[in-house]
Parts: C-alpha cells; sequence; structure tokens
C-alpha cells in the first residue's frame, strides 16, 4: 500500500523532522495557509514520482501567489493521478540535500539502508553515474540498527558536524521502517539546514500489504487502488482479480497459471478480458468468481483452465458448474482440467454440463479465441 | 532441496484439513512422515504417526530432516523458528501473504543456524518414485513420472502445468523444485538451478519463471556456464505493468522485471525459451536428443 506524501509525513513526523505544512483542497486554503507558515512549497499530492517535472510542484512567497499555484496544479493529472489536494510546506533553508532509503532486499533478503550525498537526484540515476556518491548497507534483522553501525554507513562521507544528527536520522528511519511493516521508506530529499537540522523534505512509503492486519489505522491512511466496480466487487469477495481491455474471459487457478492463460490468448491472436485466480485459499470461490468474469459485459467467450494442485480441480469445477446453470449464460465456455481431482471434475464436465474438456489448454485457449472473433 | 525416500519430514499443523488431507497424500507417495505439530494436541496420533506441542519437543522424540507447516501467516513466523530451533536442515513454507518483514527474520535465523528455506508461498517439493512435500499433485502420474528433467517453478499450478507438458513430451521429472511466489525466498531460481546441475540424476533444467524481480536474471548468469540443457517459459508477457499478478513478488515496476528483460538474458545465457509451457517442453526434447544422441527423451 502506498502513501501520498503529506500522509507518509505524518507517519514518521515523531521520527525525522519535517516542514510545517498544511493539506489544502482549494485555491483559497492554499493562500490561508502561506499566511500563517510564510514563502511555501505547493505540492501535488499524488501516489507518483516525478512530480517536479510534471509541473506539480510551485515555490511560492505570497498568499496570492499560493492561491495562482494551487489553482494552476489542483485538477492536473500526474501519472494518470487527478491532482485533488496540494500539500503547503513552509520554505526550508537547504544547506545540502541528501538522500536516505530503507528497504526489503530480495538479495539478501533482509533490510537494505541506502545513503547518498546525492539528494533530490533520481537514485537509480546516481548509482549508474556516480557510484561512489551511494552506499548500500545491509542491516542484520535481528540485530537491527544502532548508532555506531548508522556512523560507520556515512563512513567515507564528508559532512562534517551534522555527521551524528544525520545517523540518528537514519536509525530513526530504520526503527520506523520496521514498525510500519515498510517495504520502503524513502526520504529524498533529505535535508540539512543552514542551522543543522536534519528535514524530511520528501517522503514516499510503501507498506507491506500482508502486513496492514497488524496496523490498525494503517490501511485509512494509504492511498486505496484506483479499482473498477467489477475490482472492487472481486476485492470484497477475497478474490484477485484484475479487469483488462479483451473479450476473453479468463479463469484459472493459481497466479502463474492464471498469467500463462492470459499469455495464451494473446499468443493465439485473443485479447484477455481479465485476470482471475481462484488457487490459493480462494479455489472453493469458484461461483461468486464465475459471476464477476460473466459481468463483465465485453466478454464474449470464456476459457476455465484448471491445473490442480493444492487447488482440487473437482471443487472448482462443482463450484463454475452450478453457478453455469443457476446463471445459464449465453457465451460459450471452453475448459482445460489436469491435476488433483481431475478424473471427477472431467466427468461432471461432461454429465451436467454436456461439453467436453480440451486435453490440451492450449486447444481450450485457442477455442475461446476464436468464439471471441466470431460473435465480435 | 530435492526430497528423497530416505527425508524424515515433519508436519507442522498437520492435524488441520489442509494438513490431514496434504500429510495422507504425503504419505501415500511413500514420503517418511515421521511426527507432526500442533501445540494444543500433544500425546495424540494423527496420520498414523506421534504429534507433539513443538517441533523442539518433536526433535527429541522423533528426529527428522525436513519440516513443512500447514500454518496460517501470523503463526508462520514462530512455526518457522521452532522448526530452526528443532535444527531442520530443509524448511518448507508453504504459507501465502506472510508479513516480508517476519520472512526475513525467519531467513536471518535460518541463515545463521544452516537451515536451508524452501518458500515461502511455495507449493512444494515432489521427486516422482520417491516421495513429496507440501501441497503438489504429486500423487498424479500423469503428471509426475520418475525420470531425468528437474523443474524449478514460482509457481505451484503452472509448475504442475509444467510437469504434465514434460511427461506429453516423452519425459519424467528428476525433482520438481518449488521456489514460492513471493518477492523475498528463500531459495532463488539460480540456488535450485546450481543444485539440480550438481544433481546425478538430473540431465537437463526447465525453468519456469514469471514477471517481477530479477531471479530468472540471476539464473541465466549461472546457465551461461552449463553443460546440461536448459529451456525456460516465463509467464506474465501479457500482464499489464504496474500491477500484481496474483503473486506478490510478480509485478513490472519500470524496467525491472518486465518479460522482455527476463527473456533476453536467458537466450543471452543459451537458454532457449518457449513461447507456451508445451513449447519449454518441445525445446527440451530437441535438445535432449542432441546432447544424448539418442532418438527420443529417457522416462526413467
Amino acid at each position: 500500500m502506498n502513501f501520498e506524501e503529506h500522509a507518509a509525513k505524518r507517519l514518521i513526523a515523531g521520527a525525522i523532522a519535517t516542514p510545517r505544512g498544511r493539506l489544502c483542497a482549494t485555491p483559497d486554503d492554499a493562500a490561508a495557509a502561506v499566511t500563517a507558515i510564510g514563502p511555501a512549497a505547493v505540492k501535488a499530492q499524488v501516489p507518483a514520482g516525478k512530480r517536479g517535472k510534471s509541473g506539480g510542484i510551485k515555490l511560492v512567497a505570497t498568499p496570492d501567489e499560493a492561491a495562482e499555484a494551487a489553482r494552476k496544479i489542483l485538477g492536473i493529472e500526474i501519472a494518470g493521478h487527478k491532482v485533488a489536494r496540494v500539500l503547503v510546506e513552509g520554505k526550508v533553508d537547504i544547506a545540502r540535500e541528501l538522500y536516505a532509503a530503507v528497504l526489503n532486499d530480495a538479495a539478501s533478503k533482509g533490510p537494505l539502508v541506502l545513503f547518498s550525498t546525492e539528494g533530490g537526484m533520481d537514485i537509480e540515476e546516481v548509482a549508474a553515474t556516480r557510484p561512489a556518491a551511494l552506499v548500500r548497507h545491509r542491516v542484520d534483522i535481528r540485530a537491527g540498527l544502532g548508532p555506531a553501525e548508522a556512523r560507520a554507513i556515512l563512513g567515507h562521507f564528508d559532512l562534517g558536524a551534522s555527521r551524528d544528527a544525520i545517523a540518528d536520522a537514519l536509525v530513526a528511519l530504520y526503527r520506523l521502517y520496521r514498525e510500519l511493516d515498510a517495504e520502503l521508506i524513502e526520504i529524498n530529499p533529505l535535508a540539512l539546514t543552514g542551522d543543522g537540522k536534519v528535514v524530511a523534505l520528501d517522503c514516499k512509503l510503501t507498506a507491506d500489504d500482508g502486513a496492514l492486519g497488524r496496523h490498525p489505522g494503517l490501511e485509512a491512511q494509504g492511498t486505496p487502488d484506483r479499482l473498477t466496480q467489477l475490482e472492487q466487487r472481486g476485492r470484497e469477495l477475497g478474490l484477485k482479480f484484475i479487469e483488462l481491455d479483451g473479450d476473453v474471459g479468463v479463469l484459472a487457478n493459481g497466479a502463474g497459471l492464471t498469467m500463462t492463460t492470459m499469455d495464451a490468448v494473446a499468443h493465439f491472436g485473443g485479447r484477455p478480458a481479465n485476470f482471475l485466480e481462484i488457487g490459493g485459499e480462494a479455489y472453493r470461490r469458484a461461483e461468486p468468481a464465475l459471476r464477476l468474469v460473466l459481468d463483465n459485459p465485453r466478454v464474449k467467450s470464456l476459457v476455465v483452465n484448471f491445473c490442480g494442485a493444492f487447488a482440487r480441480t473437482d471443487v472448482m469445477a462443482e463450484g463454475v458448474i452450478s453457478a453455469w446453470l443457476a446463471l445459464r449464460p449465453t457465451i460459450p465456455v471452453f475448459f482445460s482440467v489436469h491435476g488433483t481431482g481431475e478424473d471427477e471434475a472431467v466427468a461432471m464436465i461432461r454429465a451436467r454440463l454436456g461439453i467436453e474438456p480440451y486435453d490440451l489448454m492450449e486447444d481450450a485457449v485457442k477455442a475461446a479465441v476464436d468464439a471471441a472473433k466470431r460473435l465480435r | 532441496m530435492i526430497i528423497r525416500r530416505q527425508h524424515r519430514v515433519l508436519v507442522q499443523g498437520i492435524t488441520g484439513q489442509q494438513g490431514t488431507f496434504w500429510t495422507e497424500k504425503m504419505q501415500e507417495c511413500g514420503t517418511n512422515v515421521v511426527a507432526g505439530v500442533n501445540p494444543r494436541k500433544p500425546g495424540t496420533e494423527h496420520c498414523k504417526v506421534p504429534v507433539y506441542a513443538s517441533a523442539v519437543d518433536a526433535a527429541r522424540a522423533a528426529p527428522f530432516d525436513v519440516a513443512v507447516g500447514f500454518v496460517p501467516p501470523n503463526g508462520a513466523k514462530a512455526a518457522a523458528l521452532d522448526a530452526i530451533a528443532a535444527g531442520a536442515k530443509l524448511l518448507v513454507m508453504l504459507t501465502e501473504h506472510i508479513p516480508v518483514h517476519d520472512v526475513m527474520e525467519v531467513m536471518a535465523v535460518a541463515g545463521a543456524a544452516g537451515t536451508r528455506v524452501v518458500g515461502p508461498n511455495t507449493a512444494g517439493l515432489v521427486t516422482p518414485g520417491e516421495g513429496f512435500v507440501g501441497i503438489m499433485p504429486g500423487f498424479n502420474n500423469r503428471v509426475f513420472k520418475p525420470g531425468r528433467i528437474g523443474v524449478i517453478s514460482r509457481s505451484g499450478s503452472l509448475g504442475t502445468l509444467m510437469c504434465l507438458k514434460l511427461v506429453n513430451a516423452g519425459f519424467g521429472q528428476s525433482a520438481f523444485i518449488g521456489i514460492g511466489g513471493d518477492p523475498i525466498v528463500g531459495t532463488t531460481t539460480r540456488d535450485a538451478l546450481e543444485e539440480l546441475d550438481r544433481d546425478k540424476g538430473t540431465d537437463g533444467v526447465v525453468i519456469v519463471g514469471e514477471i517481477g524481480g530479477v531471479m530468472e536474471e540471476a539464473a541465466a548468469d549461472y546457465a551461461k556456464a552449463m553443460k546440461k540443457p536448459v529451456t525456460a517459459f516465463i509467464a506474465g508477457r501479457a500482464s499489464p505493468p504496474g500491477k500484481k499478478m496474483g503473486h506478490a513478488g510478480a509485478i513490472v515496476t519500470g524496467d525491472q522485471g518486465s518479460y522482455a528483460s527476463k527473456r533476453k538474458a536467458l537466450e543471452k545465457a543459451g537458454v532457449a525459451v518457449g513461447d507456451t509451457p508445451a513449447e519449454a517442453a518441445e525445446l527440451m526434447r530437441e535438445r535432449i536428443r542432441y546432447v544424448l544422441g539418442i532418438g527420443r527423451g529417457p522416462t526413467s
């Protein structure tokens, strides 16, 4: 789950200083904020990077300028997100811009701290062009990150008298990362002020969806995924459903097999209408899953591809058959069933639907693609 | 990480519905299940094996090599740490949706203790003719036949399909290694590839990958120097970027994790990449024929 800047900053405020700021939804709000705060930055609140380049950040000195900036920013689209609010943040006396992040690292299977003296830039660019300005430090999650280790991370950088303050900020950042079950906390830039303070000018935060359950209230502060109506229904049913723009409906079990079924649809010249996985714990929910696929008006044909491992194909097929008989859809359906429970599943499909499942997944997909083309 | 007949297996969460179903299936396949764990039912017997309160308790009375857990996400870390403390050599983590910080803690402790972790979010390990551990149809002889091709898969269902395609192409499997669909897993595609390269019973390897992460790229780096033929299928070519495709690890962000990047890396390393799972199996038949100089792939 991602968080917009203002929400992320509220979450980190106890650990790292942030500029004084106010969240505003209208130009008048923005003007009032600058009256209270003084010269400020007006920043679009969207869960996307590169806001500056998209015209989403403007520096203002007066309330009138703030209103004008807010008028220009509110309503524009950045990376597909319409800007509904701006964060008006007091100007900071920046002496130096640094970079700091903590993230889950697949290579070391543990936390990774990134620190750079090249703040304000895209960190991938720094890694590519100025590798000496970026340090990557693997943290032993059992021990955590203490001040001595944090100072060592900063080892070869010339940070003058601010070294300890920056080390403290790294320690605080790591603690937050652990407390929030974050996948990523990135402060870019991390500013060093003229009077030697460390201030987070921006903050990108991604929390682990799998851990939201143990952080009451956290989800409500995040940016909800933008879902279509069908996707929203899928989520409420606990199903992994993604709506696509094609016309061949896909119902399969397991993430890998579902993606592969979509790939096969594309391979044979068709376009998948959805991703819908009913593997894992969801494999008993074939009936609501089928309703979801069929309620997409674009769907012209359906391929049902089961390869049972954990999921039992007989249980899934039973659900699909019952739903099919209840809904009596008019579109053609093509089955391919293998793995756990396949004999029972195939017999049921034959007996109750009068349909012969395909022996090869490729043939079932091809037939579904051809049928959709004929009905287009 | 190749499961063998002589491996002694402990099942954590053996008394639950899934634990019971799959323990019976494992036993039918010849897996040597020696004990189970349920903190509330020590001293009882389930699936014809004794049940202990913890893996540590079990280890004293019924020594084991491999631990496999049918446990919910919020109990997965404790179960894994218990298995590691009990001296498990191999820990198979089936559970999906374990908080990633918990996974990283388990990996750190396992690394220090010398426990090999497979998963989380894996469907398990199968060695046809010897046994299986996890939630795979190791008992289905249309899908799994003793043979000489190793299969590595991030997905259980797709791995199952690939094994079926290999059987259709005239092969059997030396081992199926399900590495799991999470972004952080204990055994990577490359780790599994190295193991199958060392394995005397394996003549060729099929990699079943998917979009997201860089595990296929890292495996390609190792495959370059391999003598055994390697073929691959990568799922997710038709998936839109920026969306998690079911597996937490299956997401393309920017250029990273894309289908194109994986295919390019694998092909550059001499790995033949099929457009469909069936094609990956057919490509293996072409290569094994070439390598062994015989008419068709051996089935045993």
